[in-house]
């Protein structure tokens, strides 16, 4: 066929088009890709399909001591280590009774938060990137970005693989001067806020592609299990920190933002205004943060032989609700080990948000999902 | 965060609300003390909906869908039995004698449901159900119907291990690809050679 010939391919009125977008395409934001078919430019059908990066995470990690998951639980959403980290020592501790000091718990919250606010700057700058901003805003939020990621190195030794926690605490102390670091730094974040939602709320090419599209009524987000930032722009008010308080988020005030319309809009908003409760959380946890031991003295890592039995336990996650569920044979290894994926389930309802849309905005709706294919595809 | 009822409560108003249904319960040792609802696969969806439905239960968010594969097990054990044995003398004697006896357990699939309720915000409901054996009957009924986050977790049950969802939409391997034979996730899997994939792009 001759070049002519394919440009002038088209389908006719009421014809449908299939169109494979992806597993290699800038907006998959990794391996991933969709079965869209098209009447015009009119999505008529559109299904997932992933699975590249598949390695069987959960039977690596059955094969495995309890301890020598946490590494492996980093490579899951690999831009948010610390909070896969907390997910499954959080589940771990369920199964075997094992108390976390006091200091470890408030370690915990700061780097969950620091990560959930590195997570969502990305994510919005990705957003910005989707819709032609190419590079510069992208580039704001990696500026901070890394900052979040200097202070996790010099934490734990790592930028994104930290491995940090373990089961009775964190695996390192910080120091004073550490969270002084931190101090300075989210003094600083709240400016870097407000420059960045002016770049959402101000601008009105971005209001016309977001506002209205992708939308995702609210008995079918809760229905299709879908968590994290994406449930709350619903209008949902479930925070698994808020729910189950975990760790000592009963200690702390902040806001759970919530949205009216569900749109792309208003998930985007959602990881602004998460942001700065990030921030307040942090400014708390710094204050009242004291001194003390950072792992339970009776715990044994490497030969942790939990009874016969199983828990379940989960976090807010930056995607969403993070659980691992386990079960245990009473041996040294778990017989059952499960994640429970947040960005895998928010992608049950794709097609019902894209259905009826242009193509295009498929590529925003779903950025706005925020995935991660290591954490989808395990 | 309203009160969840205890798990021989929910036994029971599950058995009151759904005619017919068997419940049992499973008790965890655990220190987490998440003890479970063993469902029979007949009535499984009405206890499902009549879950969700419930004013006080309102169970609206199914969070997590796995699959758990218990093998076959052999069990041995030495039980004393009495037997009536000739004596030396000829005459009928009853003494007791040691026998090994072996029982076989049959294994099952399992699919394990967490349940918890936005509405009222407790949580988890625990509910299980089993197919009868690992090998030919491998079919318990599908709760995407009830709960559309069942849809992709149910289909990656299917997929490494092999459970059938019954009166799923759109039941299709996830993960592995569609060529893909046996089920990866259980106990029993042997993985294929390093080099069993040689030669098959050539």
């Amino acid at each position: 066929m001759s070049v002519d010939e394919m440009v002038t391919l088209e389908a006719g009125p009421g014809e449908i088009m299939e169109v494979s977008m992806g597993p290699h395409h800038p907006s998959t934001h990794g391996v991933f890709r969709m079965d869209v078919r098209l009447e015009g430019e009119r999505v008529v059908r559109l299904k997932p399909v992933f699975g590249y990066l598949h390695r069987n995470h959960e039977k690596i990690a059955e094969h495995g001591a309890y301890l020598s998951a946490i590494p492996y639980t980093d490579r899951l959403d690999y831009l948010c280590s610390m909070t896969n980290n907390w997910g499954y020592v959080l589940a771990v501790e369920k199964l075997a009774g094992i108390p976390v000091p006091e200091r470890a718990e408030y370690i915990r919250v700061i780097v969950a938060e620091l990560t959930r606010f590195q997570n969502h700057a990305g994510l919005v700058g990705f957003l910005l990137q989707d819709m032609g901003a190419s590079g510069t805003p992208l580039m704001y939020a990696f500026r901070e970005r890394e900052k979040i990621l200097d202070l996790f190195e010099s934490l734990s030794g790592a930028r994104m693989m930290c491995n940090y926690m373990r089961f009775g605490g964190v695996r390192v102390d910080c120091s004073a001067e550490w969270l002084e670091e931190v101090r300075q730094l989210i003094g600083r974040l709240p400016r870097f806020v407000d420059e960045f939602e002016a770049l959402l709320r101000a601008n009105e090419i971005l209001m016309a592609r977001t506002q209205g599209v992708g939308v995702l009524p609210r008995e079918l987000a809760i229905n299709a299990g879908v968590t994290g930032p994406m449930l709350r722009a619903s209008g949902v008010n479930y925070d698994i920190r808020k729910v189950d308080k975990y760790g000592v988020y009963d200690r702390f005030e902040f806001q759970v933002p919530l949205g009216d319309h569900g749109d792309v809009y208003d998930r985007y908003m959602m990881r602004i205004l998460e942001m700065r409760e990030s921030v307040k959380i942090l400014e708390q946890a710094l204050r009242d943060i004291s001194d003390g031991p950072i792992m339970d003295p009776k715990t044994r890592l490497r030969g942790l032989r939990p009874k016969a039995g199983e828990a379940y336990g989960r976090i807010e996650s930056p995607k969403g609700e993070l659980g691992f569920f386990l079960v245990s044979d009473g041996t040294m290894n778990p017989y059952r080990y499960r994640v429970r994926p947040p960005s895998m389930i928010n992608l049950t309802i794709l097609e019902d948000m894209c259905l009826g849309q242009n193509v295009a905005d498929v590529v925003i709706t779903l950025g706005s999902v925020d995935i991660v294919l290591g954490e989808v595809d395990r | 965060m309203s009160p969840l009822p205890a798990v021989e409560e929910l036994k029971a108003l599950i058995e009151a609300g759904v005619t017919g249904a068997a419940v049992a319960v499973v008790p965890n040792s655990s220190p987490s003390g998440q003890h479970s609802l063993l469902l029979d696969r007949e009535h499984a969806r009405a206890v499902a909906e009549f879950l969700r439905d419930h004013a006080e239960l309102r169970l609206d968010y199914c969070s997590l869908v796995t699959g758990v594969d218990w093998l076959d097990r052999e069990t041995t054990e030495k039980i004393k039995v009495k037997k009536v044995v000739e004596g030396p003398d000829g005459s009928q004697q009853e003494t007791e004698v040691e026998e090994t006896r072996k029982t076989k357990t049959p294994g099952y699939l399992e699919a394990v449901y967490h349940l918890f309720s936005m509405e009222k915000k407790h949580g988890p409901v625990i509910l299980r159900l089993r197919t009868a054996n690992r090998a030919d009957d491998g079919h318990v009924p599908s709760l995407t119907p009830v709960w559309r986050s069942a849809e992709f977790q149910e289909r990656e049950a299917f997929d490494l291990y092999g459970i059938v969802f019954d009166g799923h939409p759109d039941l299709r391997r996830i993960l592995m690809w569609d060529g893909f034979v046996d089920y990866p996730m259980r106990k029993d899997y042997v993985p294929p050679a390093d080099d069993a994939l040689a030669g098959v792009h050539a």
